[in-house]
């Protein structure tokens, strides 16, 4: 047996070997998923007696989609998702808009202090939601608004209380003055010599550029909106106002009726799949270009 | 008649119309039952009933998930926003009370008569909440297991000794058919440990909090008797007898019904499905004795009046209206859960005379005692969750217990002895 034939049958099986362990990887990733789509279709003492063996993994015994029917009727799901979806979309486009312009001017503008201010925000990163949380209901509690009856006071129960505290966003600056710090200036200063306006240089050439890091600040800023418990919680007193992880407790009951919630966490899954299917490439040119994970 | 005349008259009786509206005053109730279907339409009934009762006020509900309730009140009441008629967990209703949330209620002599007296919710000496129903608690067993080993069934009057539930437990671990012998229930966290396992200290004669003075849980909490039920404790799980803090979900809720559990600790809400499965063999046996009288815990939802209700007469003329025994009994066949009065236990499907669950009314009526009604609960419950996971899970029992009358005494002076 030659030398370039035994090295040939070890490329081969180090390709086999790395293509197993992938496979596992990616199934210890893909069994939760599985497991929420498979329970979705059992009764509830099925589902819970299945979880002990490979079962939970499999749509065998009695199978139907009872539950999703059952959900909809304990709960407003197409509402949930609604305003879960119309909450987190306005946020993420308005985000990204101006925590763009942000990493922009951190990273392309000389402006005194510019610094100082970039690492206020950026400690602001450390600061746990929940030490904010009171204050905030208080400061949005007082707040006017203008709309159809006129100037009024406050503003639980509706959307923009759930949007616009959320808008700016010391992560996604960050990521925005990590990658637009990378970009050549020359291409910069060559549309400033061309007579373009800051206004144009963002808009012309570094929005352009930059793909990939507003793909991994939207995929970020939805997960973290999508996923928001807390503050709708505080602010959205009326059904009509709830997002889906406030629903998710409706079906918390004193028996707990699990396969309500699968078929409940199936469906709420599906946009935020939707959404990351959509900027995956961009996301994962992100990452391998920056580092950053989510 | 002409079309003038039509118009004028169709005119006037819409006026007329929306003049009865208008008198009635809006009064906002908050409630915990989001997702369940069958609470969402009787406290939809009790409404309309209510509003078409009389012209004075017109009640709307908002409804919000369990678990996301209290956190929802507190949001609502730092931004003063409370509604008129809230409910409220019977436990935490001190808490509320004192912090500024709820205002005593004024209901009309004789309301509250017949009631169980776990459902009327007081602190400080005035009645600020009252519940339309109760839930009750007890030991899940076969008749047929029982019986095969010679063991006694026990009776409200006559419940199991310490000794004997003891030899109890050995009998039935010794006969290796069983995974665990008696389940009590770690997988459900939260409330469920001091609502389900306190009193099992309070039976060994220690409390959660000196309820003299509520403001120290000094030698109660950790003296000889609290410590005595601590090593038992323990010693069910060193003895492979119960479950550990790992037991997940579906065990707890297929473990007994699938035989794998001999006894199992346990809420009549969870006796239908049990029901189900093993008809008449099912027994809901009383709490045993270990020493100062078998105790279940008792109190659960109860509606209250928000302390900011401008309108607290149309609040309590509501839950009045509520209190009628059609209602209750409405609940009870609805939820499943204990209802509030004798007469009310007599109109229902399973707390009536050969009822299924007929015992449970009898156990909320004499083995019930609430939990310490103050406001301190709210955190002697945390810590008193996290004791009892720590002892379970091996933790020195006197240490363990000396750390949480220490926390529970800290809390109390942080916030000036919570009024006491």
């Amino acid at each position: 047996m030659s030398a370039r034939m035994v090295r040939g049958r070890n490329a081969r099986a180090g390709v086999a070997w790395r293509y197993v362990m992938l496979t596992a990887v990616a199934l210890v990733f893909v069994f939760p998923v599985v497991f929420m789509l498979v329970s979705s279709l059992k009764p509830d003492l099925q589902l819970l007696r299945d979880t002990g063996s490979l079962r939970a993994f499999l749509p065998v015994g009695d199978i139907s989609l009872d539950n999703y029917a059952k959900a909809f009727q304990r709960a407003p799901i197409g509402r949930f998702v609604y305003n879960s979806v119309l909450v987190t979309s306005l946020t993420v486009v308005f985000g990204l808009f101006l925590n763009s312009l942000a990493g922009f001017a951190f990273s392309k503008l000389r402006w005194r202090g510019r610094s100082i201010v970039l690492a206020v925000v950026i400690a602001t990163l450390i600061v746990p939601f929940e030490t904010i949380a009171v204050p905030l209901l208080m400061m949005v509690n007082t707040l006017p608004w203008l709309g159809p009856d006129g100037v009024t006071f406050g503003w639980l129960n509706s959307y923009r209380v759930q949007i616009v505290p959320f808008i700016a966003d010391a992560l996604s600056i960050f990521l925005f003055v990590q990658f637009f710090k990378d970009l050549p200036d020359e291409i910069i200063e060559a549309a400033r010599i061309d007579g373009a306006s800051w206004w144009q240089v963002y808009l012309r050439v570094i929005v352009p550029l930059s793909g990939p890091v507003f793909a991994t600040a939207a995929i970020l800023k939805f997960l973290a909106m999508y996923n928001m418990y807390l503050w709708p919680l505080m602010v959205a007193q009326g059904e009509t106002y709830r997002p889906v992880m406030v629903g998710l407790q409706y079906f918390f009951q004193l028996n707990v009726a699990w396969g309500e919630v699968m078929a409940y966490l199936s469906l709420i899954t599906v946009p935020v799949l939707v959404f990351y299917l959509l900027l995956q490439r961009a996301f994962i040119e992100s990452i391998a270009a920056s580092g950053v994970k989510g | 008649m002409n079309r003038t005349k039509r118009y004028t008259v169709t005119l006037l009786a819409a006026l007329a119309l929306s003049g009865l509206v208008m008198a009635q005053t809006t009064l906002s109730l908050w409630y915990h039952g989001a997702g369940n279907e069958v609470e969402r339409d009787i406290v939809l009934q009790i409404i309309g009933d209510f509003n078409a009762s009389q012209d004075d006020w017109r009640v709307t509900l908002e409804e919000f998930p369990q678990i996301a309730y209290n956190p929802s009140v507190v949001a609502a009441a730092l931004s003063g926003n409370l509604p008129d008629i809230l409910d409220v967990d019977g436990p935490v209703m001190p808490n509320w009370a004192w912090a500024g949330y709820m205002q005593p209620l004024s209901l009309s002599d004789g309301a509250l008569d017949g009631f169980l007296p776990s459902v009327i919710g007081e602190w400080q000496g005035e009645v600020y909440s009252v519940g339309l129903w109760d839930a009750a608690k007890a030991i899940y067993a076969r008749r047929s297991v029982l019986e095969a080993n010679d063991i006694r069934i026990p009776t409200l009057d006559a419940p199991w000794t310490f000794d004997e539930f003891e030899e109890i437990l050995e009998t039935l671990q010794a006969t290796g058919e069983y995974e665990y012998v008696f389940d009590v229930g770690m997988a459900w966290t939260g409330e469920w440990y001091p609502y389900a396992f306190s009193p099992f200290l309070q039976s060994f004669g220690g409390d959660l909090i000196d309820r003299s003075t509520f403001l120290t849980a000094e030698g109660v909490l950790n003296g000889p008797e609290a410590v005595a039920f601590g090593n038992w404790w323990q010693s069910l799980f060193t003895r492979g007898m119960t479950p550990g803090t790992s037991q997940d979900d579906a065990n707890r809720e297929t473990g007994f019904i699938d035989g794998r559990y001999a006894l199992q600790w346990n809420g009549n809400w969870a006796a239908i499905p049990a029901l189900e499965a093993f008809g008449d063999d099912l027994l809901f046996l009383p709490a045993p004795d270990f020493g100062h009288g078998p105790k279940i815990g008792g109190a659960s939802w109860q509606f209250g009046v928000s302390a900011t209700s401008p309108y607290p007469e149309g609040a309590n003329a509501f839950i009045e209206f509520a209190l009628q025994d059609e209602y209750l009994a409405a609940f009870s066949d609805g939820i499943g859960l204990v209802p509030s009065t004798q007469s009310a236990a007599l109109l229902t499907e399973n707390y009536g005379p050969g009822g299924a669950l007929e015992v449970f009314y009898e156990l909320s009526n004499q083995q019930s005692q609430i939990r310490p009604p103050t406001p301190a609960y709210v955190g002697i419950a945390l810590t008193f969750e996290k004791a009892m996971a720590d002892i379970a899970n091996g933790a020195d029992v006197q240490d363990t217990l000396d750390a949480a009358v220490d926390e529970i005494e800290r809390d109390i002076a942080n916030n000036d002895g919570y009024g006491f």
